[in-house]
C-alpha cells in the first residue's frame, strides 16, 4: 500500500490533505468527521478496511474509494500541477485557515490559495447578477472602493457583472481583495477576466477548493458561493434576479450566522427582483459602505483614522481644478451616469462643449466613459 | 465608293474618336464590321440592314467592308448603330456628304429605322466638344444629357429619315438647349432632411465634422437606433456640387447605364448603399468589360455600408486602396482603365452579435470575447481609413414624439460650405480638396499644435487608452473643427472633441 508514496522523496503532510481533498463523491462535511476521528489524514490514508467498515456514517461507497489505488496513485501528479502554477496548499489544522471558514457547517478540508491569507482577516462579500444594469456596476465598484478604503477585505466569485465590478473596485482602492473560483486555479474563469485574476493574486488571494484541472462544473458554483459567504462578516447582494446564484450566496450567509445586506434597485428593473425581495424579507438595505461597516464591532475603531478622510477628500476634490462648464457637468452626473445627448440637454451646453468637456474631465480623472458614449462620475 | 463617319467610344470614363470607314466595292455580295467590335457590334449588321430597308432607302447589293478605326481598340454596344448605316448611306451617296466631316454620330438603331438610348452619352459630348466636331447628333432621349456640354451642337433624332432629310438640306434639326441653371436651382430641394431626426445631437454634430473635412465615418448603435437614416441624410449636408463635379459623376452614372431618362444632369450628390453580399467586382468595380464599381458610382457622393461586420472580408479589403487614392485602376484582358473613386465611406455596425450591447432597455447576449470577435471582423488598415467612430444611442419614444424643430439640412450645409472653403483656399494647386486627405508632411505643416495640445494629446493616449494609429486621425479632424469655427490654429477644445470620436480605440471596447 505504501508503494506510490515511493519516489516522491519530499513528501510531507501535504500530500495527504491534497489526497483527501481530491477523494470525490465524499463531502465536506464527511471528510471533516474523518479529520475529527483519525486526527490528521496521514492515520487515514493508514486505516485498515476493517478499521473503516467500523466507522458507522461511512458507506461501502465511500470506504471503496477512500482505499481506491487509482486515486492515491494520482496524488503525486496533482503535486506536481500545484507545483506548477504556484499554488499553495492550506489544510484546516493549519494556524492561517481563515477562522470564520473553519466554523461554517461544511469547510473545504484543505483550500488551493494563489497570493496570500491574512490571519485576521476582516472581510465582506459583495456579489451579484452577471447580467448586471450599468447602474450596479457602479454601485458595485464604489461600494467596494470605499470598503477597501476601511481596510475591508473585498471577497467575490470574480464572474462577469457585478463580482468582477467589485474586485475591480477594491484594487482601484488599493485594498484586499478574495476572488473564490468554481474551478482549479490552473485558469482563470471566465477567461476574459485572466489579467483580473493576476492582479488580485498579487495583492490578494484567488482560493478554490478544487485541484487544478477541475473544470467550472455547474454544481461547483453552489459549493463556490458558501465559501465566500463563510469568509465574510457579512454578504452584500448589488443586483440579483429572482433566481439567482447569488441568493444561494445570501442563503448560506444566513445559516452560517452571518449578516445579509441588500443595494436597493428600481422596481421594474428585473435584476433587482432578487434584491429586492431580499430587503422585503428583512436584509438590511446599503446605500453606502458605512451602511455595512455599523453592523460590525470594529467599525468605531477605524471610523476615526480612514473613513472621514476619504470623504472629505472626495467632497472637496470633485471641483478642484475644473472649469465652469466642467463643474455644470460634473453637477448633472453626481446623480446617476448620464448618455451624452442627455447631459447636453439638462446642462443647456451645445454638443460640441460638451464633447471637449467630457475628454478634458476623463483626463483629470474626474468623469470615465462607458460604452454608448455614458458617462459617470469616476469613484 | 469610300465614306468615312466619326463616331464615339468609351474608354473608363472617357471617350474617344471613332473613325467609321465604309467601303462598297464591286465582288460577291457580303457585309463585314472590321475593328474589334464586341459581339453587340458584330450584329449590327442585321439592325443596320433592316432599318435601311425599313426608311425607304436603298440597300446596296455589293461586298461592303467596314472598319472602326483605331483598329486596335476593343469597341462594344449598340451607339455605332447609327454610324454605320449612316456611312453605307454616304457611301451609296443616298446621302450628301459635304458637311459630313462636321459631324459626330451616336445611336442604336431599331429595325424601323427608330433611335434609341445609349449608355455614356455625356463623355461622348465631351470628347465632340474636344475633337471640334460641330454637330452632335444623338438619341432623342440622350439630348438633354448631352446638351450640358457647353458650345456643342446636339441635335436630338427620333429616326433615320429625319437625320438623312437633314443632311440632305431637306428638313433641318433643331439644336436642343437646356437651362443649366436652372436644373441646378431645382434640383437641390431634397425630399429626406436632417429635421426628420429627432435628438441626436451627438451623433449629428459627428455628421457635420464628417461632411465638413470629407472624413469617412463609422456608426455604431443598436438595431433601430437611427444609423441608416442618419447616413441617408448625409448626402443633404455635403457642400453643393460644382458644375465640373456634377460632369464627372453624370459621366460615371451614364455609362454604367444608371442616369434616370430625362435627366441631364446629376446635380445632387449621390448615396449608395450596396447590400452586404455585394461582390469585389461590384463593389469597386471591374468585368470583362470594365464597368465602374459602387465606389466610383458613390464619387463625391457617399458610399454606405449597412452591416460592415456581414461583408466579406475581402471585399472590404479592396476598398482600401481606391479610399486612399481616390481613384480605382482596373485592369483586365481588354483593356486598363481607371475610374474616380472619391467617395465618402460611411459605415454602420452592430456593437455586438445580438445587437444590444449599447442599448439600456435590452439586455445583450453576448459575451465579451463574442463582442472582440465581432468588431474584430473589421481589419485594422480599413479601420486606420477610417477618422470618425460615433456611437448610436436609440432614441426614447419621448424624444420622437416632441415637436421641437430641429436644424435642417440647408442650415448645416451652410456651415459645411463655409468651412469646405477654408479647406479649398488652404489647399489651392496641392491637389487635395479636403482635411481627410491630408498626407503626414501636410499634417506636420498645417496641423500644428501648440505646448498645450500636445501636453493635451500626449496625456490622452496615456490614460485615455487611444491605440497609436488614433494619432493623424485626431490631427485631420481637429483640423476641420478648427475650420468650422474658422479658427487659424487648432485649440485645446478642437482636439478634445476630436479625441471625442476614436470611441474604437478606447480600452473600454474591448471589457
Amino acid at each position: 500500500m505504501n508503494h506510490c508514496k515511493v519516489g516522491y522523496k519530499m513528501f510531507d503532510s501535504m500530500f495527504y490533505w491534497v489526497w483527501l481533498s481530491s477523494i470525490p463523491g465524499m463531502g465536506s462535511r464527511k471528510k471533516n468527521r474523518l479529520l475529527e476521528y483519525f486526527k490528521d489524514p496521514a492515520g487515514l490514508w493508514d486505516a485498515s478496511e476493517e478499521e473503516l467498515r467500523k466507522i458507522s456514517f461511512l458507506n461501502g461507497g465511500s470506504v471503496c474509494r477512500l482505499l481506491d489505488k487509482n486515486l492515491r496513485e494520482d496524488v503525486s501528479r496533482h503535486i506536481e500541477n500545484i507545483n506548477k502554477y504556484g499554488i499553495k496548499v492550506i489544510n484546516i489544522q493549519e494556524e492561517i485557515y481563515p477562522e470564520c471558514l473553519k466554523n461554517i457547517y461544511d469547510p473545504p478540508v484543505a483550500l488551493y490559495v494563489r497570493g496570500s491569507l491574512l490571519k485576521d482577516e476582516k472581510a465582506v462579500a459583495v456579489v451579484g447578477s452577471r447580467n448586471a444594469s450599468l447602474y450596479g456596476l457602479t454601485m458595485a465598484e464604489r461600494l467596494s472602493y470605499d470598503l477597501a478604503g476601511y481596510g475591508i477585505t473585498i471577497v467575490s466569485g470574480m464572474a462577469r457583472g457585478i463580482d468582477a465590478s467589485a474586485q475591480k473596485g477594491a484594487l482601484k482602492a488599493g485594498g484586499r481583495t478574495i476572488a473564490v473560483l468554481g474551478c482549479g486555479l490552473d485558469k482563470a474563469y471566465p477567461a476574459e477576466n485572466k489579467e483580473l485574476m493576476e492582479r488580485i493574486a498579487q495583492t490578494g488571494a484567488v482560493i478554490s477548493e478544487y485541484l487544478p484541472g477541475v473544470p467550472p462544473l455547474p454544481q461547483n458554483f453552489p459549493a463556490r458561493n458558501r465559501i465566500i459567504s463563510g469568509l465574510s462578516m457579512g454578504t452584500v447582494i448589488i443586483e440579483a434576479n429572482e433566481k439567482s446564484g447569488s441568493l444561494i450566496t445570501a442563503n448560506f450567509a444566513l445559516e452560517q450566522g452571518r449578516e445579509v445586506f441588500a443595494v436597493p434597485g428600481n422596481i421594474t428593473s428585473p435584476v433587482s427582483r432578487g434584491t429586492n425581495k431580499l430587503i422585503k424579507d428583512g436584509a438590511k438595505i446599503v446605500t453606502c459602505a458605512e451602511d455595512i461597516l455599523e453592523e460590525f464591532i470594529f467599525y468605531q475603531r477605524t471610523y476615526n483614522t480612514n473613513c472621514q478622510g476619504i470623504k472629505e477628500k472626495k467632497e472637496e476634490n470633485i471641483f478642484k481644478g475644473l472649469d465652469e462648464n466642467e463643474r455644470r457637468l460634473v453637477e448633472h452626473l453626481r446623480n446617476e451616469p448620464l448618455h451624452i445627448d442627455v447631459l447636453s440637454k439638462q446642462s443647456g451646453l451645445g454638443i460640441q462643449l460638451v464633447n471637449s468637456a467630457l475628454v478634458m474631465l476623463e483626463l483629470k480623472g474626474v468623469v470615465e466613459q462607458m460604452p454608448g458614449k455614458v458617462y459617470k462620475i469616476k469613484v | 465608293m469610300l465614306s468615312k463617319v466619326k463616331s464615339c467610344g468609351l474608354m473608363g470614363i472617357d471617350g474617344y474618336v471613332i473613325e467609321v470607314e465604309t467601303d462598297i466595292s464591286s465582288g460577291i455580295p457580303a457585309f463585314e464590321i472590321v475593328g474589334l467590335g464586341d459581339v453587340a457590334v458584330k450584329e449590327s449588321k442585321e439592325r443596320v440592314r433592316a432599318s435601311i430597308h425599313n426608311t425607304g432607302l436603298d440597300f446596296p447589293v455589293r461586298r461592303i467592308t467596314v472598319n472602326l478605326a483605331p483598329a486596335n481598340m476593343k469597341k462594344e454596344g449598340s451607339a455605332l448603330d447609327l454610324p454605320i448605316a449612316l456611312g453605307i448611306l454616304a457611301a451609296t451617296q443616298q446621302i450628301s456628304t459635304e458637311q459630313l466631316g462636321k459631324y459626330m454620330f451616336v445611336g442604336e438603331l431599331s429595325l424601323d429605322g427608330e433611335v434609341k438610348p445609349v449608355n455614356g452619352i455625356l463623355s461622348m459630348a465631351v470628347c465632340a466638344l474636344q475633337s471640334e466636331v460641330e454637330y452632335f447628333v444623338l438619341p432623342e432621349a440622350n439630348a438633354d444629357e448631352a446638351a450640358v456640354v457647353k458650345g456643342l451642337n446636339v441635335l436630338p433624332v427620333r429616326n433615320m429619315s429625319e437625320i438623312v432629310e437633314h443632311l440632305n438640306g431637306k428638313k433641318q434639326i433643331e439644336t436642343h438647349r437646356i437651362d443649366i441653371d436652372g436644373i441646378f436651382k431645382n434640383s437641390i430641394s431634397h425630399e429626406l432632411d436632417f429635421a426628420d431626426v429627432k435628438g441626436q445631437e451627438n451623433v449629428k454634430r459627428a455628421l457635420e465634422v464628417a461632411a465638413s473635412g470629407a472624413h469617412n465615418c463609422l456608426m455604431i448603435g443598436s438595431p433601430g437606433s437611427g444609423k441608416t437614416m442618419l447616413a441617408k441624410r448625409l448626402p443633404t449636408i455635403l457642400p453643393t456640387m460644382t458644375f465640373e463635379e456634377a460632369l464627372e459623376v453624370t459621366k460615371i452614372h451614364s455609362i454604367a447605364g444608371l442616369l434616370p431618362p430625362k435627366t441631364s444632369l446629376i446635380t445632387s450628390r449621390p448615396f449608395r448603399s450596396p447590400h452586404h453580399t455585394v461582390s469585389n467586382v461590384s463593389l469597386v468595380g471591374g468585368g470583362r468589360y470594365p464597368k465602374p464599381g459602387e465606389i466610383s458610382l458613390a464619387h463625391y457622393g457617399v458610399l454606405f455600408l449597412d452591416e460592415l461586420p456581414e461583408f466579406a472580408k475581402d471585399a472590404l479589403e479592396v476598398l482600401r486602396q481606391p479610399l486612399e487614392d481616390g481613384m480605382v485602376t482596373i485592369s483586365r484582358v481588354n483593356a486598363s482603365l481607371s475610374y474616380p473613386a472619391k467617395a465618402t465611406l460611411i459605415c454602420a455596425a452592430n456593437p455586438c452579435k445580438c445587437g444590444n450591447l449599447l442599448d439600456p432597455a435590452r439586455q445583450c447576449s453576448c459575451t465579451p470575447k463574442q463582442v472582440q470577435a465581432y468588431l474584430g471582423r473589421l481589419s485594422g488598415p480599413l479601420l486606420d481609413r477610417i477618422d470618425i467612430h460615433i456611437e448610436v444611442a436609440s432614441v426614447k419614444y419621448k424624444e420622437l414624439e416632441s415637436t421641437k424643430e430641429e436644424e435642417n439640412s440647408a442650415v448645416i450645409r451652410e456651415r459645411v460650405n463655409k468651412a469646405r472653403r477654408i479647406q479649398l483656399e488652404r489647399y489651392k494647386g496641392m491637389e487635395i480638396y479636403s482635411n481627410s486627405q491630408l498626407t503626414p508632411s501636410m499634417i506636420n505643416k498645417y496641423c500644428r499644435l501648440d505646448e498645450k495640445g500636445r501636453e493635451l494629446l500626449k496625456n490622452s493616449f496615456e490614460k485615455l487608452g487611444l491605440s497609436a494609429r488614433a494619432h493623424s486621425r485626431i490631427l485631420k479632424v481637429a483640423r476641420t473643427i478648427a475650420d468650422m469655427e474658422e479658427s487659424e490654429e487648432i485649440k485645446t477644445s478642437h482636439l478634445a472633441e476630436a479625441i471625442q470620436y476614436r470611441s474604437l480605440d478606447r480600452k473600454f471596447w474591448c471589457g
